[in-house]
């Protein structure tokens, strides 16, 4: 309901934009979370699958494609990355997965940089115009908020069914007992390389939401920088949670658009946070402030308070 | 003819030079198992440093060692104090590294500015020297040697003498190690600030070839990573030969497709991935 009625309560378009940016994040955090927190698989190179669908659509619009095809055309191309990448990041698992998929994220983002024939290397590739889905216009900031919450809920929605369904049962057991699963005869590999795709499709959804919100896409985006920022949004909200990469996402943009009014220095603030997270909060601030509220409600209620139950992981 | 010639002495240059800075990787990340990220920044940070000496007016070597001195020290608080921490947890390690390399980037940009630095290349090691009819750029050749000299240098410590065997047994079983009197704590601090220094070092060897720019860090970091990969980790063999192979990729690639030399790069480590997943010289972990 709130996020539903913003629009009119806020009136400004510039907190309005702010909110739509923190949406379009929120996708890709959830999308990442799907590796990182179900799959146990850390990726640093979602800047690349989110910067494909993404640059896919906007060469095409620059070629005089309508948004349609476009956009289903960029989809594609992203799936079929993910596939690429699920099919070279599974050859290990753990750390030489996450850096596996940070040479793959520098490849693409050495094609956006430096193919300049092909992606117009750094002076980036402009979207001229917005989609009108349904004749409706999205060029003012209300009106493209809308359509980025409804992208967002499906987002959400679709998450919630994906975790909660057996296919993410079986994701979660190949994260805490992957021998296990294979004895049990599911098939460990597959399920993982179903879950880069599905991780990669919503990576590849924000990526377009990202294009039509700036309507620019400039080789920055698939830099490291992003694909870090997209796991601190994971990590600091709490991985393996719904609700964790969504505040994760509000606060590290947020973050973003009040520290760069102030200072450029915004590559030092994030690596600060990085370390403070990891130093102090590791498990982030969703479940560590669930952690702490049961701990003072049991306080209060005169009980003793129990430290919560570590969470039980696989020895990596 | 000459330009192939060329191409073939630039490419055993940057195999040195990547061999510096993926040796140390290689200790670190290899023997060590800790995801370092900010490789690349003690690279950079490490030319930087040696630029601002050699503009002092030092000279290359004292400027070149110093720079390695001052980036082991650094290596080692951040082993001691931040890493030690986190000990055997890869992925806060990966990310401890991750923030740490921003913190550096953006650090480096305040004090040295976004242009780009390229010190004169040392009097001494200036000119061409003539064999067989053929001309070498001095400086060129010194990487080479260096690297060499570095090389059997590491070889000799690690499998040969009793500080190596150490080095060996507390990566092999760190409890154990400590029982028979190793300590363990000790060593990998030694050995992530020799790999910060070799790093360092690389950075200043490379800096009148490659000069020093912001962005330098996140550059390296992946080359390392492939040398790595491609090499198999742990090896300093593979170390080496992946380091001359990806020196000669990249000239080569240059070359020929310069829209997708830096893609290229990936090539090789794509394909060891899939036929090959240990590297070339990796032993097969179960």
């Amino acid at each position: 309901m709130l996020l539903a009625t913003l629009p009119m309560w806020v009136g400004n378009s510039y907190y309005i934009n702010i909110a739509s940016q923190i949406l379009i994040w929120a996708v890709l955090a959830l999308a990442l979370n799907v590796l990182v927190g179900y799959a146990g698989l850390t990726s640093l190179g979602h800047a690349g699958l989110f910067a494909m669908g993404g640059y896919t659509a906007a060469m095409l619009l620059a070629n005089g494609h309508n948004h349609f095809i476009a956009d289903l055309v960029a989809l594609a191309v992203t799936l079929a990355t993910a596939g690429i990448f699920a099919v070279l990041a599974l050859r290990a698992t753990g750390i030489g997965f996450l850096m596996i998929t940070l040479a793959i994220g520098q490849i693409l983002w050495g094609i956006a940089y430096r193919w300049a024939s092909l992606t117009n290397g750094d002076n980036g590739i402009n979207v001229s115009t917005r989609p009108e889905p349904f004749g409706l216009s999205l060029s003012s900031a209300p009106s493209f908020y809308y359509a980025t919450l409804v992208v967002f809920l499906v987002a959400v929605a679709t998450m919630a069914v994906f975790v909660r369904s057996p296919f993410g049962a079986s994701l979660t057991g190949t994260r805490d007992q992957a021998r296990r699963m294979t004895a049990l005869g599911y098939n460990v590999w597959l399920i993982r390389f179903l879950a880069i795709l599905f991780s990669g499709f919503w990576s590849g959804v924000a990526g377009l939401l990202f294009i039509y919100y700036n309507q620019f896409i400039s080789p920055q985006v698939v830099a490291l920088t992003t694909s870090a920022e997209a796991l601190l949004m994971v990590i600091s909200g709490g991985s393996g949670t719904l609700l964790g990469p969504i505040v994760g996402a509000a606060i590290v943009v947020i973050m973003k658009n009040v520290v760069s009014a102030y200072i450029e220095r915004w590559n030092l603030v994030l690596g600060v946070i990085f370390i403070l997270i990891i130093s102090f909060m590791p498990e982030g601030l969703v479940p560590g402030s669930v952690r702490l509220w049961r701990a003072a409600s049991q306080a209060l209620r005169g009980r003793v308070a129990v430290p919560a139950a570590a969470r039980q992981e696989e020895p990596r | 003819m000459s330009l192939w010639l060329t191409l073939a002495v630039n490419s055993i240059a940057l195999g040195g030079l990547l061999f510096l800075l993926s040796s140390g990787f290689s200790l670190i990340f290899g023997l060590m198992r800790i995801p370092n990220l900010m490789h690349g920044s003690f690279f950079m940070l490490g030319a930087y440093f040696g630029v601002t000496l050699l503009a002092g007016g030092h000279n290359f070597w004292v400027a070149a060692l110093a720079s390695a001195a001052a980036m082991a020290v650094i290596g080692g608080l951040i082993e001691r104090f931040l890493l030690r921490r986190l000990a055997g947890d890869q992925l806060p390690q990966v990310l401890l590294t991750l923030g740490g390399a921003f913190i550096v980037g953006d650090i480096c940009l305040m004090l040295w500015t976004g242009d780009p630095w390229q010190p004169q290349t040392p009097d001494h090691l200036r000119g061409v020297v003539q064999v067989a009819g053929l001309y070498f750029p001095i400086f060129r050749l010194v990487i080479v040697a260096v690297a060499v000299v570095v090389a059997i240098a590491l070889w000799l410590l690690v499998d040969w003498t009793r500080l190596g065997a150490k080095i060996r047994a507390g990566v092999d079983d760190p409890p154990i190690a400590r029982v028979v009197g190793i300590k363990v704590s000790q060593l990998f601090t030694l050995v992530f600030a020799l790999g910060a220094a070799l790093a360092a070092f690389g950075g200043v060897m490379g800096a009148p070839y490659l000069s020093v720019y912001p962005g330098l860090d996140f550059e390296m970091l992946p080359l390392a990573l492939i040398v790595v990969i491609l090499g198999g980790t742990g090896s300093l063999l593979g170390a080496l030969v992946g380091s001359f192979l990806i020196g000669f990729l990249y000239n080569f690639g240059q070359a020929m497709f310069p829209d997708l030399a830096y893609v290229i790069l990936f090539l090789p480590m794509l394909m060891i991935l899939v036929l090959r997943p240990q590297g070339l010289f990796g032993k097969v972990v179960s």
